[in-house]
């Protein structure tokens, strides 16, 4: 992994909204095959940071590059093949099914014909396990179901880099337990990279191999590295009491 | 005080942007739409119109049958008096295709589908739908502004058109409690409309449909992610169509005052 090549690289980057900063000088990278976590507690920022690595928001100073492109209005098109996005709700189309769903990104952009198209939704959402849910309904199915066809979609474009905001936010230890697998097993089988938005403290220390870390009151990034190392050696105060529930928990 | 007025001036221009922004954007998107028609989806703008018109038809029809029984009792009543009763069937004719009919089918429309626009978007972009279009490449503009906005200015002529016959059928009725005959009263309504007078009605309510399409649509994408967020949106998207319906037909009445029509 650490002879991997950056694929994200955030320099000196001020992130927030116009008028309203909320973090400065974010500066980290993020490596080719890793999974790496935004982290920190309640309205740090870390979803803030990630509008800006997908390419919603603009960052308000420094420099953010995805696979070599700066981020930056030209260039968003073809930024935005290289990414696949999970939201926190899924984001799911209610009035198609999972497989339209998936198919969707497809339909618009991939040069496929429709039986390959449809071959190649049912593949994807083989991986994540829900084949049988293909002619389902968003609204038939359960919150983590929609969290993986909602990744099945974000692969569907063959995306390099995967993000994923707060998935296991509202679900189940057991299923948010499952979740976390199909992480690893996709980054295993597939080499996708992974930025994942989180503060579940059992997935940040089972999936990750790298985090950074957030504080709100500073208003900037506290700590980078492993959170195994971070929860062992930090002497900060914010970071020790942050992983202390994690650790018990591990 | 001065702060309060700078505060609102502020805001209003910030609406005022707000709003040229999104229309120069579907603007935009309909002329990319024309150049790429293989792009548009047909099969959303479909289910739009089928909502809008099909769902549309009835409170159309029925709404104008009363409003054409209506006007016929209260002018009947007066022109009785001298005789006349039969120009009620002119007045009728001119009214409904003129500018009731129109009028009318858009205040329902917005009522309905307008709303409903507002709502359908305002839910997507709570549920960060808007955003997952966005990082897919996906313009929402062009993905979900359009087929709606094309659903409504092709359903507005058509529930104007049901809407204007239910209103002279109602008008028949009344006619036909005081003894004149249906086919007298037809007459008269063939006579007092013209074919440009009827296409001028029907494309005055296409421009109705865009008006509470885009105004819809609008609203909808304008949603805040509070717990009132989508019903303010859809409340927005109601009041702000009426309005901007009866502006843009007091300006065509204006216009057709100036040249004559």
């Amino acid at each position: 992994m650490d002879t991997a090549k950056d694929i994200i690289v955030l320099d000196k980057v001020v992130a927030g909204y116009p008028g309203n900063p909320v973090l400065e000088d974010v500066t980290f990278s993020v490596k080719e095959g890793e999974i790496f976590i935004l982290l920190g507690g309640s309205g740090c920022g870390k979803t803030t940071v990630m509008k800006h690595m997908i390419g919603l928001n603009p960052v308000l100073a420094g420099k953010l590059t995805v696979d070599g492109l700066e981020w930056r209005r030209k260039t968003r098109a073809g930024l935005f093949a290289k990414i696949g996005v999970m939201y926190q709700s899924g984001a799911l189309f209610g009035s198609m099914t999972c497989m339209e769903n998936v198919m969707l990104p497809m339909d618009e952009f991939s040069r496929l014909r429709r039986g390959e198209r449809v071959e190649k939704a049912m593949s994807l959402l083989g991986d994540v396990g829900l084949a049988d849910a293909a002619d389902k309904l968003p609204g038939e199915i359960s919150g983590g179901m929609k969290k993986r066809v909602a990744i099945a979609r974000a692969m569907a474009l063959d995306a390099k880099i995967i993000f994923l905001d707060e998935p296991s936010a509202g679900l189940d230890p057991i299923t948010s337990n499952a979740l976390d697998d199909l992480i690893l097993a996709l980054r295993e089988n597939k080499g996708k990279t992974f930025v994942v938005v989180t503060h579940e403290l059992p997935s940040i220390f089972k999936i990750a191999d790298r985090c950074a870390m957030f504080d709100k009151a500073r208003r900037r990034m506290i700590a980078l590295g492993r959170p195994q190392e971070l929860a062992a050696k930090s002497t900060d105060p914010f970071i020790a009491s942050f992983f202390k529930r994690g650790t018990t928990n591990v | 005080m001065f702060e309060s007025i700078g505060r609102k001036a502020c805001k209003a221009a910030n609406s005022a942007y707000e709003i040229f922004a999104f229309t120069g954007e579907a603007f935009a998107a309909a002329l990319w739409t024309f150049f790429h028609p293989h792009r548009f989806r047909f099969g959303d703008a479909a289910l739009a119109f089928e909502k809008a018109a099909a769902g549309g038809l009835g409170i159309s029809t029925g709404i104008g049958f009363l409003l054409g029984l209506i006007l016929a009792f209260q002018s009947a009543a007066a022109l009785q008096m001298f005789g006349v009763e039969v120009y009620v069937a002119d007045m009728l004719a001119i009214a409904l295709f003129r500018e009731l009919g129109p009028i009318i089918t858009a205040i329902i429309l917005a009522g309905r589908s307008g709303s409903a626009f507002a709502a359908e978007i305002g839910t997507m972009k709570v549920d960060e739908e808007l955003d997952a279009l966005t990082t897919m490449g996906l313009e929402p503009v062009r993905f979900l502004v359009m087929p709606r906005v094309l659903a409504a200015i092709v359903a507005m002529p058509l529930l104007t058109v049901f809407g204007e016959l239910a209103g002279l059928a109602g008008g028949a009725v009344v006619l036909k409690l005081m003894d004149v005959p249906t086919v007298v009263f037809w007459s008269h309504v063939c006579s007092a409309s013209g074919v440009f007078m009827i296409a001028f009605g029907l494309a005055k309510s296409a421009l109705f449909g865009l008006l509470v399409g885009l105004i819809g649509c609008g609203a909808g994408m304008k949603t805040k992610s509070t717990a009132d967020g989508v019903g303010a949106a859809a409340t927005s998207a109601v009041v702000g169509a009426i309005v901007a319906i009866a502006v843009s037909d007091g300006i065509l009445a204006v216009v057709c005052y100036v040249w004559g029509i």
